[in-house]
């Protein structure tokens, strides 16, 4: 039997592991980072557009801080996200970004003086204070109060993930490449590391731990249609799943971006619009102000991408030989601006549409694009259900993005999230809990399960072609399970992806080779994919609302007396063919937010009965309090800097001081 | 509209699995071309309609990671960006040279690129760890955007497929890594000195083994300018070596 022993087993190479396992490992611990790819070719390398944080240094930043950033957040999740998380994220971004720059990211810059943008298809002169200059600049992007989205030209994700691996290489902390977790070890309380399958050699090993960490990206690959990498299929998720004790939440909340290339799926980032870049119709007509007067093309994704599908339907659509789709055009920023800031999307639109983006308009339609669920995590980025086991990044809900998150603050969520699960892991694995008291029969047991699973896949005798039956189900969820949801299609889904299930228990693998084999790859994971793709499903059945990204004609309203609540989804049972749902309710009564209009969307919330209540608790401690500084007043609402690391509780300076 | 007959495709795939007893082989395959098809598309047809067992390797599928580095015709290149409209009916694909293979179109460049990571410690250098609570040190944004020029390297391996030295010498770190130190020369926030720098790439293992061939620069698909770069740490080199 093969065993190899590690204090910290982090499963994930991309930005949110790489942050976490450098936090242990700087803490002393012995790290060990497995990834089905070498780390910087993790998809955390194709974000674009840039990361959230509220440094305040631009003039369109002024006035910026942590408040105005959580409530931008709490709004683009329309309420459903954990404010005590949200107000960690916000306070902790301005260090993320800070020790990235440390780090070696080249953050562009303020240039002091004046310069031209684009707003609101206008052109516009900014002038940026002289004593900015040189320090981190920031853009605008969707469903963002302030200009806080700080980039590096349009490869802000690839700056960021090559600082931060090289800085795991620095730290010396071994990447295991090209090895997937199938199986977490655990014995139905506490997780002890995971079942690793060698993508080369085929050769399963126990990895044994004090902590897990699951740091596996998010889960587009369910969809046909996504901005998503190949290798993005939820696995970290689907194996916590599948220990039958791990909890996820909130699998209905997916996310569709505005701006993928139509039909290729490639993302053109949010960074178009945030720079002035508009949508428009096959009449060339600019749509998106006749629908939302107040935000236009930078209303929330959610928002945006229905209004894109709803234009579409009432037939204002471009025709392709591929079908209907919508244009972006940039063609007002500029060949410079373009040159400079928005290099990635010209590559891809010479690349895969053999235009100008300087020049012609980029045909878009919305594109699957982001996991708001994933493993149900508390506070500190522990895992509900099992000790031992964490999660961090897009696999987790730690719930910062509730039903929608904002474009920018996913990649700062990965830096501020492994900032702080890293410094706990490194606490459990300083305390009695952290012991190493694994049997190495609860290994072996694990071990010839997975044998028999893979054994089975290959010897089995099946009929069914797992490519075939993957394809049915990614085009089952981009059909009915997208951007506009409603009972009778998701019933539908329901039936047809158990169906599905059924069926892919005889799967044929013809390719016998015990090492690489693609087909058995997609064999084993197309069997947890069909069960995030229930979990999706039959979260989006059972949530009789409309909240974020989960729309439904059918109850198109969004219904907090009913639904402030978390979804929650286990399979207990390895034979059931559902998952066991439940919920979690979220307190209105110690929101520092209480539930509102979101400022863009639509207005017709059905109100939840402490809301009210709340909100004149929440002004009368305003009130009563009107000589008392914004840290004090925020720390009476809703105290948070104890969940915090101690490192990471110090105020945020900015160069203009505190607004 | 009638759609025009769509070419017949005819690709040369280089074979292998390292431990099997069959030598290198080309084979064939034949598909339809359709409408934007690129090698992504191409490859991923013909593993799920002819052959499951085909090996590649495909993350971003936008030219954005460097997954897919593979000979096209001879010439190193990424797959997922390369349209088969641009090739013509017939045409080859193999894996990249240099880098161990993992079979078939897959190599494995990862721990290439961790190797020479380690060596040249492609990281910052600093003395004192960040205060995170304060101001960010200043940058020129000029500055900021020069290193981000380097940045942009994907480690795709294409510049070490193309090298003439690499070839021969297993050591050498190549455009990838020249250009790394390149950067990190730059990077007023990494404390290391030309003295460092010659220290690690002031040797054949290092700048003074390109040939000047720069087969990398004509290669590179991010169009990174690695004649310029190697050419001006060549002369910092040179004039650290004459100290
Ligand atoms: C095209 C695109 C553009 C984006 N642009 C932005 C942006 O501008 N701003 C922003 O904030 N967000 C953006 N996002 C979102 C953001 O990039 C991601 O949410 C984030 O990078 C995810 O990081 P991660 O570390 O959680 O996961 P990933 O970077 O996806 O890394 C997952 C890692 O897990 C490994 N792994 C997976 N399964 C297993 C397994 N079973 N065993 C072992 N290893 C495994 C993989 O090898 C990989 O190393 C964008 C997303 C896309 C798709």
């Amino acid at each position: 039997m093969r065993i190899f022993y590690t204090d910290v087993l982090v499963v994930g190479g991309g930005l949110a592991g790489l942050r976490a396992a450098v936090g242990a490992r700087r803490r002393g611990h012995d790290v060990t980072i497995l990834s089905l790819v070498p780390p910087k070719r993790s998809h955390s390398a194709a974000a674009q557009g840039g990361m959230q944080a509220s440094l305040a240094n631009t003039t369109k930043g002024a006035g910026d801080n942590e408040d105005v950033h959580f409530e931008d957040t709490v709004r683009g999740s329309d309420w459903g996200c954990d404010q005590v998380v949200a107000r960690m994220f916000a306070h902790t971004a301005p260090k993320a970004v800070r020790e990235l720059a440390a780090w070696g990211v080249p953050w562009n810059r303020v240039t002091a003086g004046t310069r031209e943008v684009v707003m609101d298809g206008k052109h516009v002169t900014l002038e940026e204070p002289a004593l900015a200059h040189g320090l981190i600049t920031a853009r605008d992007f969707g469903g963002t109060k302030k200009w806080r989205t700080c980039y590096v030209s349009d490869g802000t994700g690839h700056a960021m993930l090559y600082a931060v691996s090289d800085r795991a290489i620095a730290e010396g902390i071994p990447v295991h490449e090209r090895k997937e977790a199938i199986a977490l070890i655990h014995d139905g309380g506490r997780c002890h590391g995971a079942i690793v399958r060698d993508l080369v050699s085929g050769d399963l090993t126990a990895y044994l731990a004090r902590a897990t960490c699951i740091a596996t990206g998010g889960f587009g690959r369910l969809y046909r249609s996504t901005t998503n990498a190949v290798i993005n299929e939820g696995m970290g998720a689907a194996i916590a799943l599948e220990t039958g004790a791990a909890t996820l939440a909130n699998m209905e909340a997916v996310q569709f971006h505005p701006t993928a290339i139509f039909p290729a799926g490639i993302l053109v980032t949010e960074g178009c619009r945030g720079d002035g870049g508009v949508l428009r119709d096959a009449a060339g007509h600019r749509f998106m102000p006749d629908y939302e007067p107040e935000k236009k093309e930078l209303a929330s994704r959610d928002v945006v991408s229905r209004r894109m599908e709803q234009h579409l339907r009432a037939g204002h659509g471009a025709t392709s030989p591929f079908g209907q789709h919508l244009w972006l055009d940039i063609t007002l920023l500029g060949t410079a601006h373009i040159d400079g800031k928005l290099r990635e999307v010209k590559e891809i639109c010479r690349n895969f549409l053999g235009i100008d983006p300087a020049r012609d308009w980029i045909a878009v339609r919305p594109a699957q694009h982001y996991s708001m669920g994933g493993i149900r995590t508390d506070a500190t980025g522990a895992a509900r259900g099992l000790v031992g086991l964490y999660a961090c990044g897009e696999a987790a809900c730690w719930d910062l993005h509730g039903f929608n998150r904002l474009g920018g603050n996913s990649v700062a969520e990965t830096v501020v999230a492994g900032m702080i699960v890293g410094e706990h892991i490194a606490d459990l694995c300083e305390s009695s809990d952290g012991d190493l008291t694994f049997s190495t029969a609860l290994a072996a047991e694990f071990l010839s399960r997975e044998e028999a699973r893979l054994g089975a896949l290959l010897h089995g005798g099946g009929a069914e072609s797992p490519v075939a039956l993957m394809t049915r189900m990614q085009t089952l969820m981009t059909d009915n399970v997208g951007i506009f949801r409603r009972g009778d299609l998701l019933q539908d889904a329901v039936t047809e992806l158990r169906a599905l299930s059924v069926r892919a228990r005889n799967l044929h693998v013809g390719t016998q080779r015990r090492g690489a084999n693609p087909e058995l790859v997609t064999a084993y994971r197309l069997q947890r994919m069909l069960k995030l793709s229930l979990c999706v499903t039959e979260g989006a059945l059972a949530r009789t609302e409309s909240r974020g990204a989960h729309f439904r004609e059918d109850y198109p309203r969004r219904d907090d007396a009913t639904w402030l609540q978390r979804t929650l989804a286990t399979w207990p049972d390895p034979e059931q063919a559902t998952p066991t749902l439940a919920y979690e309710p979220l307190d209105v009564m110690s929101m520092e937010l209480p539930p509102g209009w979101r400022g863009y969307g639509a207005r017709d919330a059905i109100e939840h009965p402490d809301t009210e209540r709340r909100a004149r608790e929440v002004a009368a401690l305003r009130e009563a309090r009107p000589a008392a500084d914004r840290h004090a007043l925020q720390a009476a609402l809703l105290p948070f800097l104890h969940l915090l690391p101690p490192r990471l509780r110090g105020p945020n300076a900015r160069a203009g001081g505190d607004a | 509209m009638s759609a025009p007959t769509p070419r017949r495709l005819t690709i040369h795939i280089l074979r292998s699995a390292p431990g099997d007893d069959a030598t290198p082989h080309f084979e064939a395959f034949r598909i339809d071309e359709s409408e934007g098809m690129t090698l992504f598309i191409a490859l991923n047809e013909i593993r799920a309609n002819l052959d499951p067992s085909l090996q590649f390797d495909f993350v971003c599928r936008a030219g954005i990671c460097g997954s897919c580095g593979m000979l096209i015709n001879g010439r190193p290149g990424l797959a997922c960006s390369t349209l088969t409209h641009d090739l013509g009916t017939e045409f080859t694909l193999a894996p990249l040279p240099v880098f161990a293979v993992i079979g078939d179109l897959s190599v494995d460049t990862g721990r290439w690129m961790r190797a020479m990571s380690e060596r040249l410690e492609t990281w910052i250098h600093a003395t004192t760890d960040a205060d995170l609570d304060a101001v960010e040190p200043r940058m020129e944004p000029a500055l900021a955007e020069a290193i981000y020029e380097a940045d942009r390297c994907i480690e795709c391996g294409c510049c070490i497929a193309a090298c003439g030295t690499a070839q021969m010498r297993p050591d050498f770190v190549g455009a990838v890594g020249l250009n790394k130190i390149a950067r990190f020369r730059l990077d007023p926030r990494d404390e290391r000195e030309d003295a460092d720098h010659y220290a690690l790439v002031g040797n054949d293992d290092g700048v003074f083994g390109c040939m000047t061939l720069l087969g990398c620069h004509d290669v590179c698909p991010k169009g990174l300018s690695l004649r310029s770069q190697i050419a001006y740490l060549r002369r910092g080199m040179a004039a650290q070596g004459l100290r």
